[in-house]
């Protein structure tokens, strides 16, 4: 199969493409220089071509997900898609179920989705429910924050067996990334209490945060794990937290990246951002933890923009969203996981009118515009904690066009995000260029798999999202209810070369692949630590060994990223 | 006002979903066209006039259109819902979602309604001549937002849990009263001139209810004072009540409850 | 002999994953570790009256027919109903459940599973509060107070107590029992009640009010003397046990959820964990029956955003449980046809919902002669999923599982899920020819 896409106008940042007349050569879904024989040809003259959309950072699929949707009909009931032209039908605002997601994605021109927060236990579930997710590739983030072997081994001072149980769950949960959510704050929630600081201890365990996430930092580079730890620190959405973050990060300053990228990878860093110490004098510290990442090149962060909509939160960190319940004594959810992760689930209106959640939405555009290098600051909502993912093109529009952002904060949010935030003072607009990096090749290169995503060179996928928006013609700073909705669904995407979406109607449903990595540490080691891990099994897990690791039948595409580790001994 | 009058020709078998029976819908439209209507017949679609024979003439506007309907529509859901003005008169008995989510105009029921009827209602004023099913006025399923204006007015009795999560309007039901009026309630006002079934006012966290007789009160109800034809919410009662405030289960209760002493 | 080891149980959501299986020509000679229930369940398959081939009903009975026509008949019933009805679930794998969803969608029906009369009130009563909840390794790690209300595990889930809470040992408690006290709340002593440190014994009906009193207690208002027939120092005392544990656990069973007050009766239990949440740790987790009714919970909810009683009828999922659920639909023969999977509604829905599904065209998969099969006009045999299939299934905290084939089908039965993947590729050839 051979597709030819003629005289777009091409954003490919990772080959240095800045929006040039360009055709791109697609041939057995991967590009190529040239073709061969007969083939299909789309004319893209007079639109934006860039490489398929890359989500690094989207709570669409797995257990808490899906606990979500149950607990909240209503936001079901709020936006209902019918079953047609042989898609199937679903609903959710915040929370679209399944298949809808896969079309949405798709609509919007991205082509791959990573879901940033499994349970090791319900890796099962994670799974199964990808395997409902059409069209785009994925992958699952396995949590490491409070598990019992990774705590254990730190605190015996066993590197070699700590990297070699971390290799055996990304294993077992075919799982491709290390995910840290406020380390040891989830194992101490087992007793209903925190862990705020770095140096907080988590009981009875002996370790600190601190220990976490180093010590998962260093693994993950023995690794060489494509990515980075994704981390999540402690202290999420509280007054003055910009301290725990810069010190979090600054604990994986000296650690040394196996693969020429970040060693620590800061998720939704809007929430990680705040100063003041009450919401009464609650303000952003963007601006801080923007100086920090542009002076050091160990930190790639997404902004966690919030989107002023009525929301469903969800995340592994459970003792914020209780603390988030008690602010609005809305329904709550808990999901405590024995010898791993504790994820929670609160409903939450981000309201205009309110000052504090009015400078939240000025935090996650102020990160993206004092951060000067796009590929440290990804564009991400943390969906559906700060938005739907839905509000991207509304993100991307603001980003590019000081005037819309000056409407919003004039006529639209409190007053209290001018006094609150330095947003009012940033004049930059990204370019579309900028675009393309926030929203596929800055995510592709973060995540270690930009061989094959994020960009248009030759044997990348054939993944393209082609928009209506023409550059010669519209000025996205004048323009932005244009650029909005151009990047609201594709004139076309592309996956593996063939044509998925058409004027933004989904025209195919393929199955995407799935990512997980398998890094093989020495044979030895590896049989050394499974002792100890049976031995734990028996003893406190509520599943047998047998029974956990996730079988093959539930990645029905799955992809396997081989990792060499064996100098880990 | 202009009226259009629907008589009922033909039962559907497994109930009928008709949003389009309302004054926003069929305003400016002739009585053809209105019989054109779309409604569903379970996962079939069907006219309008398939089961109705439509005559009359609506108005310019939802405001100047009036809707009559002759026979019985107990299977048929969804009557003017969403209706923001108009007129709806119903001479038999009305099926589940009757004016959800309403917002305005007027409904008159000569008969029962079922259960479901007017959740989430934010304006407009309802009379019920028989008697209101299960969730009357209350929340739809997980919503913590329930009714929040307009007036509903059952002379007979009321089934369970109406007026879940209440947040303002007022429900009258002339007769008795199922389990559960007002759980979770936050703020509006019940009024039961009969008697009510165990657990009234069950998690209600505001607002207010007054009930002529009570099977029985929660333990979180605690009382208060004992005042003689006393004003409530603007509303004068005859007679001596207690009062009470709840439901105390609730750290946040700022709930009342009156209930005649008899 | 072969020796099947780490064989997960499929009867009740306990869902017990250490069961060894020992098989000897094509016959369950043991079933190790299981309890009587489950080994009940291992040992049937040895039964000689196994049904291998469809049964359709005609003037003169029941005769055989082939699965061909089987199919055909249902895909035909399906295609004609208006608002047909796919019931049941609870008792086949998440594959299969996944399929039915596609057909109930396909042929635009209502599909429902036996949550609508067990735990379907948890649920309602989750999406109006919460769900503070644990996986099972939790309890076994941490908890020291477990109550089990409206719930006998010694009899419906016999190993609950010593695989997750009243026996095993846990990282934080390494004594087991000695380190953990139970309370049981329930209208009768029952056998669990026997072996708890306490038993309130609630009056029937009154489990609300219970509720109720516990949390005016624990937020600082006064109760009467007596509620709901216990003793006010009974509840007080209770409440202390709560208070000052330091991870407490409710389980919840169909005492529960079905007795006066439903969801309402949940609603304010969960409430109550909440509450409990200022003071200390505090979960809940509802003592689901059959063995995945919580996975065709999760796989409809990922699907269509509702985990029970969802409408296709209008193309996209509608879900109002009172309304969109099955004993009210049939109660008031809003359904014109039934289509059962793996349940047994004649067994145990009221009556006047029974006469409505006598009277509407039927047809039933279902491995075993029931009640449903009799009434049914069409019953097609499957094989038995957990022992015959493999496939996925989750336990009552929403933990996934693989369940194991420990041995074959009989020939000439099929899976559930392959005999409805054959009705939906029926349906649709129906629906593309008309």
């Amino acid at each position: 199969m051979e597709l030819e896409i003629k005289n777009g106008v091409v954003f490919d940042p990772l080959n240095k493409v800045d929006g040039e007349k360009k055709d791109i050569l697609i041939r057995d879904g991967r590009i190529v220089e040239k073709l061969k024989g007969k083939h299909d040809v789309i004319d893209a003259s007079g639109k934006l071509v860039m490489p398929g959309g890359v989500e690094i950072h989207s709570h669409f699929a797995g257990g808490k997900e899906t606990a979500g949707r149950m607990l909240r009909p209503e936001d079901g009931a709020r936006t209902v898609y019918p079953k047609r032209n042989g898609l199937r039908s679903g609903s959710g605002y915040s929370m679209p179920s399944s298949f809808t997601a896969g079309y949405l994605y798709a609509q919007m021109g991205y082509t791959m989705c990573n879901t940033p927060a499994m349970p090791p236990l319900f890796a099962r579930h994670t799974h199964e429910e990808l395997g409902d997710v059409p069209i785009v590739d994925k992958s699952a983030y396995p949590t490491f924050d409070g598990n019992w072997f990774v705590m254990r081994y730190l605190k015996e001072g066993d590197p070699d067996k700590l990297a070699a149980c971390v290799a055996w769950f990304l294993r077992a949960t075919k799982g491709l990334v290390i995910k840290i959510v406020n380390p040891g704050g989830t194992e101490n929630w087992g007793w209903g209490k925190n862990a705020v600081g770095i140096d907080d201890p988590v009981i009875g365990f002996d370790v600190t945060p601190a220990q976490i996430v180093k010590g998962l930092a260093e693994v993950n580079e023995r690794l060489k794990l494509p990515h980075s730890i994704h981390l999540h620190p402690n202290n999420l959405g509280k007054p003055g937290n910009i301290e725990t973050t810069v010190e979090t990060l600054e604990l994986c300053r000296e650690v040394k990246s196996a693969n020429a990228r970040q060693t620590v990878y800061l998720t939704h860093a809007q929430f990680h951002s705040f100063g003041g110490d009450s919401w009464k004098n609650f303000e952003s510290k963007a601006d801080e933890l923007a100086k920090y990442i542009n002076r050091c090149d160990h930190v790639v962060c997404d902004t966690g923009n919030v989107t002023l909509d009525e929301t469903t939160t969800m995340t592994s960190d459970g003792p914020m969203e209780y603390f988030l319940h008690n602010l609005t004594h809305l329904k709550w959810v808990n999901k405590d996981v024995e010898l791993e992760t504790a994820p929670g689930i609160t409903p939450f209106i981000y309201s205009r009118k309110n000052p504090v959640h009015s400078v939240q939405w000025a935090i996650g555009l102020e990160l993206a515009l004092l951060i000067d290098d796009p590929f440290k600051v990804l564009l991400a909502t943390d969906h559906p904690n700060g938005g739907p993912f839905t509000r991207y093109p509304r993100i991307i529009a603001w980003l590019m066009s000081e005037p819309y952002r000056r409407y919003y904060m004039e006529e639209r949010v409190h007053k209290g995000a001018q006094k609150g935030s330095s947003l009012a003072t940033l004049d930059r607009e990204y370019t579309f260029s900028d675009i393309a990096v926030v929203t596929r090749a800055g995510q592709a290169k973060a995540l270690g798999l930009s061989e094959l995503k994020g960009h248009l060179g030759v044997g990348a996928h054939g993944d393209v999202a082609i928009y209506d928006i023409d550059p010669a013609q519209v000025d996205p700073s004048k323009d932005f209810k244009a650029v909005e909705k151009g990047f609201a669904k594709t004139a076309y995407t592309i996956k593996d070369g063939e044509i998925i979406v058409k004027d933004g109607l989904i025209r195919a449903t393929p199955q995407g692949r799935t990512y997980w990595a398998n890094p093989v540490v020495d044979h030895e080691l590896d049989r050394e630590m499974l002792k100890d891990v049976e031995q734990y099994f028996k003893k406190y897990y509520s599943v047998n060994l047998a029974n956990y690791p996730v079988q093959k039948e539930y990645l029905k595409r799955g992809r396997e990223i081989q990792i060499d580790a064996r100098d880990v001994k | 006002m202009k009226e259009i009058i629907l008589k009922v020709i033909s039962q559907p078998t497994v109930g009928l979903e008709a949003e389009n029976i309302a004054p926003k819908v069929f305003a400016c439209k002739s009585s053809m066209e209105i019989a054109g209507l779309p409604i569903y017949e379970g996962n079939r679609e069907r006219r309008l006039g398939d089961f109705f024979d439509v005559s009359g003439e609506a108005g310019e506007a939802e405001a100047e259109t009036r809707i009559v309907i002759e026979g019985d529509v107990r299977l048929t859901k969804r009557i003017g819902q969403g209706m923001r003005a108009g007129e709806i008169h119903i001479k038999g008995s009305a099926g589940m979602h009757l004016g959800s989510k309403m917002r305005g105009g007027k409904v008159t029921v000569e008969g029962d309604c079922e259960a479901f009827c007017f959740q989430e209602m934010r304006g407009g004023v309802v009379h019920i001549k028989g008697n209101a099913g299960n969730y009357l006025g209350s929340a739809t399923r997980g919503n913590w937002r329930g009714m929040r204006g307009g007036t509903i007015t059952v002379d007979g009795n009321a089934g369970s849990e109406i007026a879940t999560f209440m947040k303002g309007g007022k429900i009258h039901v002339k007769g008795d009263c199922a389990s559960f009026a007002g759980v979770h309630m936050n703020k509006g006002f019940i009024v039961i001139d009969g008697r009510a079934e165990r657990r009234i006012g069950a998690e209600m966290i505001g607002g207010t209810i007054v009930a002529n007789e009570v099977e029985a009160m929660l333990a979180g109800f605690k009382p208060v004072e004992t005042v003689k034809a006393p004003e409530i919410e603007s509303e004068k009662f005859t007679g001596n009540y207690k009062k009470y405030s709840g439901d105390h289960a609730d750290s946040r209760a700022k709930g009342t409850v009156w209930v005649k002493i008899q | 002999m072969e020796i099947h080891t780490d064989v997960i149980c499929p009867f009740c959501g306990t869902l017990c994953d250490d069961i060894e299986v020992h098989v000897e020509n094509g016959r369950v000679m043991e079933a190790l570790n299981a309890c009587k229930l489950g080994n009940a369940k291992f040992m049937s398959m040895n039964k000689k009256n196994r049904h291998i081939v469809p049964m359709v009903r005609g003037e003169d009975g029941f005769t055989e027919t082939t699965i061909e026509d089987a199919v055909e008949r249902v895909a035909r019933m399906l295609v004609d109903a208006k608002k047909p009805l796919l019931y049941g679930w609870a008792t086949t794998e998440c594959e299969a459940q996944s399929v039915g969803i596609e057909l109930a969608e396909e042929v635009g029906g209502v599909i429902d599973s036996c949550a609508s009369v067990c735990h379907g009130p948890s649920v309602l009563a989750i999406q109006d509060v919460g769900f503070p909840s644990v996986t099972l390794g939790e309890v076994k790690n941490r908890a020291d107070l477990d109550i089990y209300w409206g719930s006998n595990p010694m009899h419906a889930h016999p190993r609950h107590m010593s695989r997750y809470s009243r026996y095993p040992r846990g990282y934080f408690r390494e004594r087991g029992q000695q380190d953990r006290t139970v309370i049981v709340i329930d209208v009768r002593r029952t056998d669990t009640a026997g072996i708890a440190d306490k038993f309130l014994q609630v009056s029937p009906g009154d489990d609300y009010e219970l509720v109720n009193a516990f949390r005016t207690l624990l937020n600082g208002g006064d109760i009467p003397d007596e509620v709901a027939g216990i003793a006010k120092k009974d509840i007080a005392s209770a409440l202390e046990l709560m208070k000052t544990c330091q991870f407490g656990m409710l389980f919840f069973g169909v005492g529960l959820t079905m007795s006066p007050g439903k969801h309402r009766n949940i609603d304010n239990a969960i409430s109550l964990v909440v509450d409990l949440n200022k003071y200390t740790k505090f979960n809940l987790i509802p003592m689901r029956g059959h063995y995945n009714v919580t996975g065709f919970s999760e796989v409809l909810t990922w699907q269509s955003g509702f985990p029970f009683g969802v409408d296709y009828t209008r193309g996209y999922p509608q879900y109002n449980p009172g309304e969109t659920t099955s004993v009210e639909l049939l109660s008031r023969g809003e359904v014109d046809a039934v289509f059962v999977v793996g349940s047994d509604p004649a067994a145990n829905f009221p009556k006047k919902a029974v006469e409505h599904l006598a009277k509407i065209p039927s047809a039933v998969i279902e491995p075993h002669e029931t009640p449903t099969t009799y009434l049914c006009d069409l019953n097609i045999p499957s094989a038995i999923a957990g022992i015959e299939v493999e496939g996925t299934a989750y336990r009552m905290d929403n933990v996934p599982i693989r369940m194991r084939k420990i041995m074959d089908a009989p020939a000439g039965l099929y899976s559930d899920r392959e005999i409805l993947e054959m009705i939906l590729l029926k349906v649709r050839e129906i629906k593309n020819g008309a």
